[in-house]
């Protein structure tokens, strides 16, 4: 079990290291170069020449990969090509909202989608199954601005309830405020990530449902509630939890365009803003950062799937 | 079964089958059950036959050209729909009818060749890693695993950002991006059929690899690969349609579904009509929710239970 478990941190470990690669190489392949784009073209060539070996682009490439390496994971993530300022600065202004979003979107989004699936689980087939298998494959196959932009007519136009736009920071806002703020984002979010977590875990619980020692436990007699709370759930927790674990993931990247959407400032704007003004430094950090986050939840979804089963636990 | 059960009584030999059928009618094989559509089935083709349709005659019916103005005169946005303008205009005053349908052409074009190309990839390097020695399938499948643990929006984004927007850098990151899936899918099918019987028969028989290839894998890999190329049409659109929306797929004044959702996002605050946003949104939704509604169908006949993985 714990020689598993470390492999499959190395196995993580592995791929942070070829996704620092693909970050670094990709922001690398462009032509032109940090200085001469943070210069502009009236710089000198001894200007830029000064201003590279400032910046370390005058070193090979393996050490200015090294020395990024080093500096994301020292907190020193270099400076923005676009504002001049530190990225790790630009990156705190804004990481509560998104850290505030996320969390909400989680707490409030996965209990319901939870019991939503495992509801459906319990009476498969049923009206109530069909209609929501239903809504989920239709979410699923819907962009995020369309779930965006129905929710915003109904709740923003038809109950005037929340903000359409996200304006401006959090700070100094009472709870009435702040609730109108985050109402829409989290909600679209919610929704985004419920249309996953209930056809997955309503295929979870179904699969538990479906194994011959629930087939004895009713052929036993034992009354339904019992079978599921007592059988079924504790067998699922683990598929749950995995289950979990990849939709936070999802959550990394539905953020993206869900706050693109809303204007809302947090890190996903920043980012896409940095593409829109080729800020390579502000990319590379932030890329990291969300490829990061993505790839430790997928590793936990990862090991809470074999801790959980018997069967990926001792293969044959 | 308490039918068969009185017959076996009566006399000691008993074919499992319905007494109305006699031996000489039984064919050879169990009968193939033919394909039929289910009404969701038709429901789906119907839609995408619509949208395929426009997507190809587009530039003859739309009303307009992409950028042209319905209403030179009355320049105004956001106009309310009117004989005209059957969707009302745009933020720049531009016709929707006709930006939707110009739009189609490429957000489908785009999608459809960047699956096409996610499958040559994936197929060639899939089946070719099944059946080459250990250690280039080990490598291979390292290096694609890497690329599946990424977020697909962020690994776009990076490339956009390196190499700028244009129609060919999108369709080839789409087609890399998603080649990892169909990598996956092509090498797990590959390893699985190269160990059944008839492969092995052909082998003793002492066939060349790619009659291997050709006459014995590829017929058996081909119909769980098609109706995985519709799901993955319908990853590779939204893609597309994000990277539009977030500004940096298809460039304006190119229309395209996605990114005209992104210029016409005003239109929620300060218009007088929503179909500039919602017209696209839903155009998107119908046309994936269409091959979804296809592809249940086709799994469902073929027996796999793809449309699950969703």
């Amino acid at each position: 079990m714990l020689s598993l478990i470390i492999k499959r941190l190395g196995i993580g470990l592995i791929t942070v290291i070829a996704v620092s690669l693909i970050i670094f190489l990709g922001t690398k392949i462009l032509p032109g170069d940090a200085a001469q784009i943070r210069l502009g073209q009236q710089a000198t060539v001894e200007n830029i020449a000064a201003f590279r070996a400032r910046l370390g682009l005058d070193q090979p490439y393996y050490m200015q990969y090294l020395n990024w390496l080093y500096g994301f994971f020292t907190g020193d993530m270099g400076t923005s090509l676009a504002s001049d300022k530190p990225i790790t600065e630009l990156i705190y202004d804004r990481y509560e909202n998104t850290l505030y979003v996320s969390t909400l979107t989680a707490l409030i989004g996965v209990p319901i989608s939870l019991a939503l699936g495992i509801f459906a689980a319990m009476f498969p087939g049923s009206l109530y199954d069909r209609f929501l298998t239903m809504i989920s494959v239709s979410l699923v196959a819907s962009p995020e601005f369309l779930t965006a932009t129905i929710l915003v007519l109904i709740f923003v136009f038809g109950i005037g309830w929340g903000n359409a736009v996200v304006v401006g920071s959090i700070e100094g806002k009472g709870f009435f405020e702040l609730y109108r703020h985050f109402a829409m984002p989290i909600t679209t979010l919610c929704f985004v990530i419920a249309s996953q977590l209930i056809r997955m875990s309503r295929a979870a619980v179904l699969n538990v449902m479906n194994s011959p020692y629930i087939e004895m436990a009713i052929l036993k007699g034992v009354p339904r509630k019992r079978i599921i709370f007592r059988h079924a759930l504790l067998n699922a927790i683990g598929p749950i939890v995995n289950v979990v674990a990849l939709n936070l993931a999802y959550l990394v990247t539905g953020v993206i365009v869900v706050e693109v959407y809303f204007g809302y400032p947090g890190l996903a704007t920043l980012i896409v803003q940095g593409v829109q003004t080729r800020d390579f430094v502000l990319i590379q950090g932030l890329g990291m950062l969300f490829c990061l986050t993505y790839v430790i939840l997928m590793l936990i979804a990862d090991i809470a799937a074999f801790a959980s089963n018997a069967r990926l636990r001792h293969p044959k | 079964m308490s039918k068969s059960k009185s017959k076996l009584t009566q006399d000691h030999f008993v074919a499992p089958y319905d007494d109305s059928v006699s031996f000489d009618e039984l064919p050879d094989a169990p009968p193939r059950s033919k394909f039929r559509f289910s009404f969701t089935g038709w429901l789906g083709l119907i839609i995408v036959c619509f949208w395929v349709t426009i997507a190809i005659t587009g530039p003859f019916i739309a009303p307009y050209g992409e950028n042209d103005l319905p209403f030179p005169d009355a320049y105004s946005e956001f106009q309310v729909p009117q004989p005209g303008a059957w969707l009302g205009t745009d933020v720049t005053d531009r016709d929707i009818l006709s930006r939707l349908i110009y739009g189609a052409g490429r957000t489908i074009g785009i999608a459809f060749l960047a699956t096409t190309l996610a499958y040559i990839i994936g197929v060639i390097l899939g089946i070719g890693a099944a059946i080459s020695n250990p250690k280039v399938d080990m490598v291979i499948s390292r290096i694609n695993d890497a690329i599946l643990s990424l977020p697909t929006i962020m690994l776009g984004l990076v490339v956009v950002a390196a190499i700028g927007s244009s129609i060919p850098v999108l369709i080839s990151t789409a087609g890399v991006i998603y080649a990892s899936v169909v990598f996956r899918l092509a090498r797990a099918l590959g390893q699985e059929i190269m160990v059944m019987d008839f492969v092995e028969a052909a082998r003793v028989r002492g066939e060349g690899l790619w009659w291997i290839i050709t006459k014995e894998i590829w017929p058996n890999a081909a119909m769980p690969l098609m109706t995985d190329f519709g799901l993955r049409l319908i990853y590779v659109i939204l893609f597309v349609s994000s990277l539009s929306f977030l500004g940096l797929g298809v460039q304006p004044p190119q229309a395209d579904w996605g990114s005209m959702v992104r210029e016409n996002l005003g239109a929620l605050q300060y218009g007088t009509s929503i179909i500039p946003v919602i017209a696209p949104a839903i155009a998107i939704a119908t046309l994936t929710v269409g091959i979804n509604l296809i592809v249940d169908d086709v799994s469902a006949y073929s027996g796999g239970k793809l449309s699950k993985r969703l």
